[in-house]
């Protein structure tokens, strides 16, 4: 009976490959709650820092920061991509990927060069064969992002504005609607426009500044794109985490319709041998 | 009743406070500051140690630690946004230029460049067999 044991081999290999998915589905279960609980906890930094920035933009001073000052020729634009590190998460960085790749191609058309942040090994991948200009990286961020490590790889790209090597600075991450569904946004970090806009207010008041205002303006504008990026990052593992634990579902569904096909197939064969053996065997009394 | 201000302490991984309070002192850069309610707006870095609150309903001083920041005061609110980070010029530069020899190790490391509609067609490929699956999946059941 060699297309039984056959099969029997194929059931146990698919039955498996779904332990091994549906431990991947605990596990990103269970990883989701917490990487959403986190994202939650980034929030009220993400918000306070919008609002001390949106008070100082309605104050004024006697200092610009260059950060929101928006130039007229746009030359060079960094681009910040956040990815997950493992793949096996559905199309959550192919979503993400392609919207940074149509964003690079419009740039492409318009001779804007483009320097890439990459935050996330999927990302760098992508970057790295599609031969851009990648000025920083950080890979392995792991399940709990740290601020630490995003410092440097932002660092590079504010360093860069300020430089005036690149005119403007975007942000391209996966957005957590839901556990079900994640989007991909691009964001414009530099210049801040959102806050010059609401500039015309009638209060004429300034902050006092210790020590002085340009070092302390300085702090918080970095702070601040520190925060967004920070916010995106969590919010991208809670997307990965998500996205991940509906695929793995979607693979052991898939994984146990296929064993219920193998096993009907399988006791087919079976039956049809056993019937064929006692057919032989009375067709043999038959004779005698 | 004594006049309160609202208190909010963050960091970017955590909300470690809010509430009401008669008198704050927090280690600025230069110098500690005692705000009491409707002081004028400041705006100032903070440098790392412990924020002291005294809450209207409390006898004794809360304490909180902070390892740096900024703070702003508003007449009716204080906001101390601190860093979860050790920072410093220094150590923010060193950790920039790790970020771009990283950078630069993987430029070194790419093998040849790709352009757009070769990696447009491999997304559009790998989106195509999801939706080919989910497809297969619906006509299933």
């Amino acid at each position: 009976m060699a297309a039984g044991k056959e099969i029997r081999s194929k059931i146990k290999s698919v039955e498996n490959t779904r332990k091994i998915t549906r431990a991947m589905e605990m596990v990103a279960a269970a990883k989701m709650r917490k990487a959403q609980e986190r994202m939650r906890h980034a929030r009220p930094y993400a918000e306070k820092i919008g609002r001390v920035a949106a008070h100082f933009s309605q104050a004024h001073p006697e200092y610009r920061h260059p950060f929101v000052v928006s130039r007229e020729t746009v030359k060079r634009v960094g681009i910040i991509v956040v990815t997950t590190d493992k793949g096996l998460c559905g199309g959550l960085n192919t979503n993400a990927l392609r919207l940074s790749l149509n964003k690079l191609k419009d740039w492409g058309e318009q001779k804007i060069e483009v320097d890439v942040c990459a935050i996330g090994n999927k990302g760098l991948g992508f970057m790295q064969r599609l031969g851009s200009n990648i000025a920083s990286q950080v890979i392995g961020i792991g399940d709990t992002p740290h601020m630490e490590r995003l410092i440097g790889p932002v660092q590079v790209m504010l360093d860069a504005y300020k430089e005036a090597r690149i005119d403007a600075l975007y942000l391209v991450y996966s957005r957590f609607i839901s556990t079900m569904k994640q989007e991909p946004i691009i964001k414009q970090l530099l210049p801040l426009s959102a806050i010059e806009a609401s500039e015309r207010n009638e209060q004429h008041w300034d902050y006092i500044y210790e020590p002085d205002a340009r070092s302390v303006v300085d702090g918080l504008m970095v702070r601040y794109i520190e925060a967004l990026t920070y916010q995106a990052v969590a919010e991208n593992i809670a997307c990965e985490q998500s996205a991940r634990m509906v695929a793995m579902k979607a693979a052991s569904d898939n994984a146990k319709s296929v064993i219920d096909e193998l096993k009907l197939v399988y006791n087919k064969t079976r039956q049809a041998a056993i019937t064929q053996e006692i057919s032989e065997i009375v067709a043999g009394a038959a004779a005698v | 009743m004594a006049m309160t201000i609202h208190v909010d302490i963050v960091s970017a991984e955590a909300s470690i406070y809010s509430g009401l309070a008669e008198f704050v002192v927090v280690p600025a850069e230069m110098g500690e500051v005692g705000i009491y309610p409707r002081h004028t707006p400041l705006l100032t870095r903070i440098k790392a140690g412990s924020v002291r609150i005294k809450s209207p309903d409390k006898a004794e001083e809360d304490l909180i630690y902070v390892s740096g920041g900024i703070l702003e005061v508003q007449p009716g609110m204080i906001t101390i946004l601190s860093d979860t980070a050790i920072r410093g010029q220094d150590i923010d530069e060193a950790r920039a230029t790790e970020a771009k020899a990283n950078a630069e190790e993987a430029m070194r490391n790419r093998t040849s460049a790709m352009d757009y509609a070769q990696a447009e067609a491999e997304l559009a490929e790998a989106v195509a067999q999801l939706a080919a699956i989910q497809k297969l999946r619906k006509n299933k059941h």
